[in-house]
């Protein structure tokens, strides 16, 4: 892609090689106006048919299944569900945790590449954060239903109660319970103080109105003053610097509630790092499979380019080459731990009657993305897409085969089960997928999908120093007014 | 009807570009000019030098916020776990060397009481949220989180002058230099 070069700036002393060009980030030239008008377009515009097909489908779909299915659950009792034998954490555990691993992607984009200073990750930040909302949510159903009475679900938080009993601060338990929570809390705020400077642009292209007084009070009043812009970018940066540890510790702590237990197949030191690495990669896939449609219906091809894109397959294949290493590295540390507990549960889950799940898992988790070595593979759109889809797939496979396989073959034989979810089970997962696909409908068509303040802060001329040819001699060579003009 | 008197709020000028909105901030800073503000689309590289700035405090409210939820987490764990309800599980003591334990809490409840440090003293040092401003009354402004590059200079100010500012407005580059009024 990047394979035209330019010659070295003239001020620049010793050897003179040519300089690999870098790539835009924003294509076409397109002048600040136009970002504005494109990304606000998308919530001022009436919607296109595509949207109202996904949108009512998945809003019926989250009806029947999360709030049909939950009711359901409520006023019958949780034995509905498939796990009342050994598997006791069964489906909705799987589901949990497939869900808060999709939405690290989000805060990785927005966090911590912030901190490594990458550009590129201001054209996708703002719907990552959003899917990370969405996801935790579906992800908070799960754990909430799965105490049983959910009406005793406030047990978790540590508030003095009447049978005087507190919570084990010693368990992963709980810990989930606060890093969880901490997660959802903070990727909100940082969600919706990032927003801040957007919804000011669209209350000041409302017309006076129902739309100006409710985007004016979301706004809060922002104007965009260096005054303002100074200390909001230190909050920004601050929230980055507090994201990044966060979100490396919250799926710790949810590998924790594995690892910490005595369990053949769960009892690693890997999982932490391991459920990390696949956490992003399931995130990154689940950003490119509602990422690249987007870009094509609402016509963003010169924000979220095939640079981006480029870049998001390459996290895929680190991470999932990552994942695939943890895997290979669970069973040779399996084999040479001589512990026969230890080997006959990767024995069992390789060529047990679960063996198809670790086959779709290794598959498509290790293999598929490894097409994306190759540049044809990372710029076809179909290619890109397939492997994302098979990502989603196999990351919810790799929940299953830690979760299902291993409680399934617990240390009593008389304990083994064969594990099969209950339609009450299915029903709540879909709905959920439902859930998350009509609140992400929501949000493009309510909320700025991009970032325009820091799309717009990536273009070259808003450097206050881009024609300044005393600093920046190679700056200003290529005049962005032709297009300007164009456009106007 | 008119019986609102108005009050002069400042000058609001518009400049063409981030670079002319930096250079022309430098003049007004050397101006000595205290109640001005540079408004632009997106935040400006430099501008707080070039507009005499210091550095945000922002950290150190986040700093006390977070040491807070860390001693918050603590207390909490340490009275419920070793004072009031003692219980050994997973064969860990109920005293102060269970404390790695309680690491994961500490932990995030740092960072929560930190997010919303962040969150409340941002909006305490910006002096938001505020329903309406002078500024808004103005017939360009709105282009300032579009692609408009304007300073305006508060009457408040003791170098404002009515005749003066304007001219040093122009003089430093600006265009459609408006005088911006507020009702009383």
């Amino acid at each position: 892609m990047a394979s035209t070069t330019q010659a070295a700036p003239a001020a620049h002393t010793g050897v003179k090689l040519p300089v690999l060009e870098r790539e835009k980030l924003i294509l076409n030239g397109r002048s600040y106006h136009w970002i504005t008008e494109r990304i606000c377009g998308v919530v001022e515009n009436k919607q296109p048919l595509l949207w109202w097909l996904l949108f009512i489908p998945s809003a019926l779909i989250a009806a029947i299944g999360v709030g049909g299915g939950l009711f359901h659950l409520v006023s019958t009792g949780v034995g509905v569900w498939g796990n009342t034998n050994r598997v006791m954490w069964g489906w909705p555990i799987v589901n949990f945790v497939f869900w808060i691993g999709i939405g690290h992607a989000g805060t990785l984009i927005s966090a911590i590449l912030f901190l490594t200073r990458q550009n590129w990750r201001t054209s996708i930040n703002r719907a990552a954060e959003a899917m990370t909302i969405f996801a935790v949510m579906c992800a908070g159903i799960f754990p909430a239903f799965h105490v049983g009475r959910v009406w005793f679900a406030w047990f978790l938080a540590p508030v003095p109660n009447a049978n005087a009993i507190w919570q084990n601060f010693k368990s992963p338990l709980l810990w989930d319970v606060f890093a969880v929570s901490t997660y959802f809390t903070v990727s909100l705020i940082f969600w919706f103080l990032g927003m801040v400077p957007d919804l000011a642009t669209i209350r000041d292209r409302a017309k006076p109105g129902l739309r100006k007084i409710l985007y004016g009070i979301f706004s809060l009043g922002w104007r965009g003053g260096n005054r303002q812009w100074s200390h909001y970018e230190m909050a920004y940066l601050l929230l980055a610097a507090l994201s990044t540890p966060l979100v490396l510790s919250v799926h710790s702590v949810v590998s924790f509630d594995f690892a910490t237990s005595v369990v053949p197949g769960w009892h690693t030191t890997i999982f932490p790092p391991y459920f990390v690495a696949g956490a992003i990669f399931g995130g990154f896939a689940m950003v490119l499979t509602i990422m690249v449609p987007a870009r094509f219906v609402y016509g963003l091809q010169d924000l979220i380019t095939m640079k981006h894109i480029d870049n998001m397959a390459k996290i895929i294949l680190l991470t999932g080459t990552i994942v695939g290493y943890a895997y290979l590295m669970e069973l040779f540390v399996a084999f040479y731990s001589g512990a026969i507990y230890e080997m006959d549960a990767f024995k069992f889950r390789i060529a047990g009657p679960y063996w198809w799940a670790y086959a779709a898992m290794m598959s498509c988790n290790v293999l598929s993305p490894q097409v994306f070595w190759f540049r044809s593979c990372r710029e076809n759109l179909w290619v890109v897409m397939a492997v994302a889809m098979c990502v989603n797939v196999g990351m919810w496979f790799e929940r299953f085969v830690i979760i299902v396989t291993t409680l399934a073959r617990m240390w009593l034989p008389g304990d083994w089960k064969t594990f099969s979810p209950s339609p009450q089970d299915q029903m709540l997962f879909v709905g959920t997928i439902g859930m998350f696909l009509a609140l992400f409908m929501l949000f493009l068509r309510f909320l700025p999908c991009i970032n325009i303040a820091e799309v717009k802060w990536t273009k070259l001329e808003s450097d206050p120093h881009f024609d300044d040819k005393e600093h920046h001699p190679d700056h200003g060579a290529k005049p962005e007014a032709a297009y300007q003009k164009e456009l106007a | 009807m008119s019986t609102t008197r108005k009050r002069v709020y400042g000058y609001l000028a518009e400049f063409k570009s981030a670079s002319a909105l930096y250079k022309a901030a430098e003049k007004v800073r050397d101006a000595g000019f205290r109640k001005w503000d540079c408004y632009s689309p997106y935040p400006i590289h430099g501008l707080d030098g070039a507009m005499g700035m210091k550095r945000s405090i922002l950290p150190w409210f986040v700093f006390f916020g977070g040491m807070t939820g860390t001693a918050t987490a603590f207390t909490l764990a340490y009275t419920t776990q070793v004072v009031i309800y003692p219980t050994v599980v997973q064969a860990k003591p109920a005293n102060i060397f269970t404390i790695p334990a309680f690491f994961p809490v500490m932990f995030e409840l740092t960072i929560l009481f930190s997010g919303f440090t962040v969150l409340f003293g941002l909006l305490a040092l910006i002096q938001l949220p505020r329903l309406n401003h002078p500024l808004f009354a103005s017939n360009q402004f709105h282009r300032a989180t579009d692609d408009g590059f304007f300073i305006a200079i508060e009457a408040r100010d003791p170098k404002f002058s009515p005749a003066a500012t304007r001219d040093l407005l122009a003089e430093i580059g600006g265009a459609n230099i408006e005088l911006v009024e507020e009702e009383d």
